[in-house]
């Protein structure tokens, strides 16, 4: 199985509260922000690792490709996906500011018909937009099936289709998809149990980790000779159009006042009967 | 700007009651437009739960009955046909999994824009806009879109729900389009999760669990019992459903649910960026956390700084006693 897995770099997600915003309102500024992949898109990463893996052996059993839109020093945080074990990585060299999904989707199908990959996997969201939208609309533009927020995979028909657990508002609900398809990830989707590919043992559980696998020191040499391919948009011929623009910017207004810090109980349930009244 | 189309989520035939502030939204666009909106009732039981949608001021209802569960490649060809055929200019939903889901695809087949999970919808000099969270909701973004047709999944806990206008709609059968892909993707099941609370994103009150509950018995015997009591939902954090101490349902924040109860009790909850992107718009915030520097502190209105394990039963008993 091959797998293409879109990665975006998103400022430091832990520390999202540092972002700010220029004095006129038009732009986002990150300046000074260390560069992270997405987290879904790292979910997305060990997930698609894992269906191409012999889990006990680390055996290789499929090709994992990763991709991203960004300027060339992406390069940077795509090395960490190829230490973690993909094989190699594609860098669509672009100012990756302005663009709205519609049009990361357009860049991507163009991508996904020069690679043919059997599956694209990519994180649900990107925390940075937290749109939740790219992998909808690059199935829809590859006329493919989907299975969004997928929280557990299951290869089945020898990797002609998959069962998919998608983690909805009311509970699990399970698709099965014929490949090629496109799927996004949920966080959920790294817990040990998962993903079953059909050749790692049925009883075999992945460590507790609430993000992707640390690479190895073995892994991290191997990914300074994996290569990166550098490609523009004209390599793809395609000329993508976003249909958002975003013309303000500003940051959130703040609760009002300070914590009152009770000290008991009863002090707790007076304030919320008298004072804030919701009791 | 022309007509409006509000998409309403059916399950076990009936409309989800997210979707009232679809219809709030389209309601108040639609007179400031001066223009009309329908609602397109689509899925299994969406004969059944049509009949809950005819008083809020559409001009028709369409129907279309699809057996088995969502599958949006089975949903979609029918709800742009519609659009199309209809001249819609604004389609909506509530940023449900499955507005998010579907509607998404959806603009992308009509190339139309999509502005996702706003919170925000204004309506000037004839055209839309919209303003949104971003960066776990640390920054909110305004926007237009440069297509005829918009297209946007709505916050619901920044909405009202729409009210019934004592007027009947038109209830119009559409067939389901032809879908070309329905035979690459087939729904399998739901497994849903059973409860008696009210669901998270509709509850006034919300008691929320952290890891600190240390077990999935201490979730249930020390949440339970105050949320049984203020008639309130259970909610989570991600540490608490990643340690398997309660279901992935109740989980809140940037994954998971986005909830504005009027109460919002934060219990052994730390209250990491991820997690106050999903409950910091809440009336009233209590946190009842040992940690005085924790995170969740900034947000709070009221903090309790004693464990967890004796002061969520005393206050369950002091409000029962006072009650």
């Amino acid at each position: 199985m091959k797998i293409l897995v879109p990665i975006k770099r998103v400022a430091d997600p832990d520390n999202a509260n540092k972002v700010g915003v220029s004095a006129d309102g038009r732009t986002i500024e990150t300046s000074g922000m260390e560069w992270k992949i997405n987290p879904f898109d790292e979910y997305a990463l060990e997930a698609a690792l894992r269906l191409t893996e012999h889990g006990v052996t680390k055996e290789r059993i499929g090709e994992v490709v990763l991709c991203s839109i960004a300027p060339a020093d992406v390069a940077t945080t795509l090395r960490q996906g190829l230490a973690m074990g993909a094989e190699r990585a594609i860098v669509v060299e672009q100012d990756d500011s302005a663009l709205d999904a519609f049009a990361v989707a357009e860049i991507l199908a163009a991508l996904v018909k020069r690679e043919k990959p059997d599956l694209v996997m990519l994180g649900k969201q990107a925390v940075d937009g937290d749109a939740s939208a790219t992998g909808q609309m690059l199935a829809e533009q590859l006329e493919w099936p989907m299975a969004t927020i997928a929280m557990r995979i299951e290869v089945e028909a020898e990797g002609k289709r998959l069962k998919v657990g998608r983690e909805v508002d009311t509970g699990v609900l399970s698709l099965r998809v014929e490949l090629p398809a496109v799927l996004t990830a949920s966080d959920r989707l790294v817990h040990p149990h998962s993903v079953r590919n059909g050749v790692t043992p049925a009883d075999f559980s992945y460590p507790e980790s609430d993000g992707g696998r640390y690479a190895s020191l073995k892994g991290i040499m191997a990914a300074k000779k994996k290569p990166i391919d550098t490609l523009t948009l004209a390599d793809l011929e395609v000329s993508p159009t976003s249909l958002c623009d975003y013309t303000q910017f500003r940051l959130p207004s703040a609760r009002g006042g300070q914590a009152v810090f009770v000290n008991s109980v009863a002090e707790l349930v007076q304030h919320l009967k008298q004072d804030a009244k919701v009791l | 700007m022309g007509p409006i189309l509000v998409i309403a989520e059916v399950l076990d035939s009936s409309v989800r009651k997210a979707s009232l502030v679809a219809l709030g939204c389209a309601t108040r666009v639609a007179q400031e437009a001066g223009t009309h909106f329908d609602v397109l009732c689509i899925g299994e039981g969406a004969s059944q739960a049509a009949a809950e949608l005819g008083s809020f001021g559409a001009k028709r209802v369409f129907v279309t009955e699809i057996p088995g569960g969502y599958v949006c490649e089975r949903y979609l060809p029918t709800v742009t046909h519609l659009v199309e055929q209809e001249g819609h200019k604004f389609v909506l939903a509530t940023a449900t999994t499955y507005g998010k889901d579907l509607l998404s695809r959806c603009a992308a087949k009509l190339k139309a824009g999509l502005a996702s999970d706003v919170t925000d919808v204004r309506l000037s000099n004839g055209s839309l806009t919209f303003e949104r969270p971003m960066y776990a909701g640390n920054v909110f973004g305004t926007l237009t879109l440069n297509t005829e047709v918009n297209v946007a999944t709505l916050r619901q806990s920044e909405f009202s729900e729409a009210v019934p206008q004592g007027t009947t709609s038109e209830q119009v059968e559409l067939p389901m389009q032809a879908a070309p892909l329905a035979d690459r993707v087939h729904f399998l099941g739901l497994e849903q999760v059973a409860s008696d609370r009210p669901e998270l994103t509709d509850a006034d009150v919300v008691i929320a669990g952290g890891r600190a509950l240390k077990s999935s018995e201490n979730f249930k015997n020390i949440l339970e019992p105050l949320a049984d009591l203020l008639g309130g939902a259970i909610g989570a954090s991600r540490a608490a459903c990643d340690a398997g101490y309660a279901t992935v349902d109740m989980q809140v924040g940037q994954t998971g649910k986005v909830v504005a109860p009027k109460l919002y009790v934060a219990v052994g909850i730390s209250g990491a960026i991820q997690h106050l992107a999903g409950m910091k718009g809440s009336k009233v915030i209590v946190a009842v956390n040992k940690d005085k520097e924790a995170p969740i502190v900034q947000v709070a209105d009221y903090v309790l700084a004693e464990d967890l394990f004796s002061a969520i039963p005393a206050l369950t008993d002091a409000l029962k006693s006072a009650s």
